[in-house]
């Protein structure tokens, strides 16, 4: 048995995990695990929870997509009530979602990801990291702060909290908008929008070119991949009908009621998260040469499972991409591409809404009645589907929740895109800190 | 010359980090400041060194230790040991390190529960022995808040605590000050809304109609919640949550307040507290749904949340 390599913490992702690299006698890579070592319970702790306050209390599932979460919530809540929000509600949700994604977008890429193509994936840590691109780039690093505080701002002007909100509850939102309100925020989110455009074209001109061959040369794994489509097969954050996609390219379309005939989770020893897969692809197998039932979620899923983009931006960009790289494009660093042609529409539809004088209507919230019943609610968190399935008794009490959040979905792609890209940077026994970085850099892609 | 800073996130979920960076352009100039050795969120510092071959978990020194998340695992218990010895001055952020937080309301289980629900209870979970590794740390018995496993100079709560009392904490260690502590005021201190100091009586209303208030009037025009008959944590709860100034973040919303900056000082019991501030506007704690968890949302840490017997039946 030769040595094991311990990538501890996992560093610029959320949460804790840990890569172990083991080693043959030669020197070679012979196994890989991420190893996922935080369990927190939700699923338990919420049993006896009264519906209403489920949004504000799985928000804390994760402080960086906290919208995410407390929508899927409220429309689990909406359904176990059965109650449909009234228009002015699911468009103040549609824009917290669209601000919050902005930001988090805008958090990931130039934040997270941006030390390993800006500073370089071989530099010393010491630099490779947020304040070494504020030293490198410190008009860029100005800007990007400002621009990620401005729609942290928009979200606390109108919904009291950035971060944990509480503005969502099932049957709508707690407040309306006012005409006044509308007007304030239309041109910050103009500015947004601006400055998403500068993004795009800012990487395609500086970053992407750069790292095309090593978009190439970390890997690609061709696996499904899982998002949500509109009717008419446009990509949505919000709503409607789930596609799942094989690896060449072919679908099906189910109802969010349909999502357990679709997707199992495999539970491994060595790891607490949990391992979804599409269950009608059989067994899952975490084989690099031969993997089964996987698939991925994420920026780079939607992009590929959606017909078209929902915004004109965005959809002239995906065109750009395909025409570029195929549908499904399988590279695990074009993720990066990806989120950026989401950011362009998660901007375009902020300021869509906001044009939108319905939005400012009073009518905002449904009446409830308690009673005994089963709802199911999904968005496309900026990480991947999210799916939260909660059943209640005939007071509207919580007796049982099922909770499956975005990155879980990744979980044994990132295991695949790990394995593949230690075996590409480690060969027998030479690698150093940069090596090593690039196998992270496998990881921070799927941006867990 | 920059203060060398450590920081670490434990069972937590990032949104104490996210709200450091929504301190804004501030940010970067308290960033030259401050010298982070060891910040898992922003900086590829390895406990095992960065070729993964120490034997050891190890920390860098620094001067601040910050730490967000509570206690629920060995290695959690492991890496604030671990800080506790590498710095001087150790920072609790946010509730759960405070409190124990959300994830504390795991408490009124046993763990092996909340394992046979997660890996044996779940609609499309392949039913499945726990996880065991030694790469998967084991659950500590209950979810703490980080003074009940070592200790904490200085405590910043809130869920998350707001940006303006980290860089206030802060900037006073960097001025040379060992403590800090928010004053002690509640939520309604700094509440603006309309209180009569009565209700309309009658059982508690939960959450399943919005409160009753004109939009295009500010908050100071608005009925207080409680007075309305919606249940409203402000009465116990630390004030602070907003900021230095403004108001409550969740009435902002015209939703009620959840407590989750924690009780007004330590040692108070919210609960006993808050039954009395009801009571006193003429409302019955009784009627109040799903009573204990509601109550000590934020705080389960500390023994405030225990297992109870199973409840009969349903």
């Amino acid at each position: 048995m030769g040595k094991v390599i311990n990538i501890q913490p996992i560093t610029r992702i959320e949460g804790h995990a840990k890569v172990a690299i083991h080693l043959d006698d030669a020197g070679n890579v012979a196994d890989t695990k991420v190893h996922v070592q935080a369990l927190r319970g939700f699923e338990k702790f919420c049993e006896g929870r009264p519906v209403e306050e489920m949004p504000r209390t799985v928000c804390h599932i994760c402080g960086i997509c906290p919208w995410a979460h407390h929508l899927a919530s409220s429309k689990a809540g909406d359904a176990c009530f059965g109650v449909t929000p009234p228009p002015a509600a699911v468009k103040l949700r549609r824009l917290m979602q669209s601000i919050a994604y902005v930001s988090d977008k805008i958090l990931h890429f130039y934040f997270l990801a941006a030390p390993d193509f800006v500073i370089g994936p071989d530099a010393d840590y010491s630099v490779r990291n947020v304040v070494g691109i504020v030293q490198a780039a410190p008009d860029i690093a100005r800007q990007v702060v400002k621009m990620r505080h401005l729609g942290a701002q928009i979200l606390e002007s109108f919904a009291g909290r950035a971060i944990h909100p509480t503005l969502s509850l099932p049957g709508g939102v707690s407040k309306p908008m006012t005409e006044a309100e509308r007007q304030q925020m239309l041109p910050l989110a103009q500015e947004l929008l601006e400055f998403s455009k500068f993004s795009m074209q800012f990487a395609k001109d500086n970053v992407f070119p750069k790292y095309l061959d090593a978009i190439k040369n970390i890997g690609v794994i061709e696996v499904g991949y899982l998002g949500t489509v509109t009717a008419d097969g446009a990509l949505d954050f919000y709503d409607g009908k789930l596609r799942l996609m094989k690896p060449d390219g072919s679908y099906d379309d189910f109802t969010y009621e349909q999502y357990t005939d679709y997707i199992g989770e495999w539970v491994e020893p060595w790891s607490y998260q949990k391992f979804p897969y599409a269950k009608q692809w059989g067994q899952l197998n975490l084989d690099l040469d031969n993997p089964t039932g996987v698939y991925r979620t994420n920026c780079l899923a939607r992009i590929n499972v959606a017909d078209k983009m929902a915004t004109p931006l965005a959809q002239k960009e995906l065109e750009e991409f395909r025409a570029a790289f195929g549908r499904p494009a399988h590279f695990t660093l074009l993720y990066h591409y990806a989120r950026l042609i989401e950011l362009l529409q998660a901007a375009e539809h902020a300021v869509e809404l906001l044009e939108d004088p319905e939005i400012t209507s009073k009518d905002i919230r449904a009446e409830l009645t308690p009673k005994a019943g089963r709802g199911i609610g999904c968005v496309e968190a900026p990480r991947g589907t999210l799916i939260h399935d909660y059943t209640c008794d005939e007071n509207g009490l919580i007796t049982k929740v099922n909770l499956i959040v975005g990155t879980t979905h990744n979980n044994a792609a990132i295991n695949l895109s790990v394995n593949q890209a230690a075996k590409l940077c480690i060969k027998e026994g030479k690698y150093d800190q940069g090596a090593l970085n690039k196998v992270e850099m496998a990881i921070r892609a799927y941006d867990p | 010359m920059a203060v060398n800073v450590a920081s670490e996130w434990l069972n937590a979920c990032s949104g104490c980090e996210i709200s450091i960076l929504n301190t804004g352009e501030a940010l970067l100039d308290l960033l030259a400041q401050l010298n982070f050795v060891h910040i898992p969120a922003l900086v590829d510092s390895k406990y095992f060194g960065p070729l993964g071959d120490g034997t050891s978990l190890q920390i860098p020194e620094a001067v601040v230790g910050i730490v967000s998340g509570g206690v629920r695992n060995s290695e959690h218990k492991h890496v604030l040991e671990e800080m506790r010895k590498k710095v001087k001055v150790l920072i609790a952020l946010g509730s759960c390190a405070a409190y124990g937080g959300v994830p504390a309301q795991a408490n009124m289980w046993k763990p092996e529960e909340v394992f046979e629900k997660v890996f044996r209870g779940c609609v499309t979970t392949n039913p499945s022995p726990n996880p065991e590794d030694p790469n998967v740390p084991p659950w500590t018995p209950t979810c703490q808040a980080l003074d009940e496993v070592t200790k904490v100079d200085i405590t910043i709560p809130g869920c998350p605590p707001h940006p303006d009392w980290i860089a206030d904490a802060v900037m006073a260690l960097l001025a040379g000050k060992t403590e800090w502590k928010l004053p002690e005021r509640s939520v309604c201190d700094t509440c603006p809304v309309i209180r009569e100091k009565k209700s309309g009586g009658g059982p508690i209303k939960r959450m399943l109609a919005n409160a009753e208030f004109n939009p295009e009037e500010g908050i100071d025009k608005m009925r207080c919640l409680n007075e309305q008959g919606i249940f409203c944590m402000g009465p116990v709860t630390l004030a602070g949550c907003n900021g230095k100034s403004g108001v409550p973040r969740c009435i902002q919303a015209r939703t009620p307040c959840r407590g989750c900056f924690g009780p007004i000082r330590k040692g108070a019991k919210p609960m006993v507290d808050m039954m009395g501030a009801l009571t006193s506007v003429g409302l019955d704690p009784k009627t109040l749904v799903d009573r204990r968890a509601i109550m000590n949302r934020y705080i389960g840490g500390h023994g405030y949340l225990t297992v109870i017997p199973a409840r009969p039946a349903r």
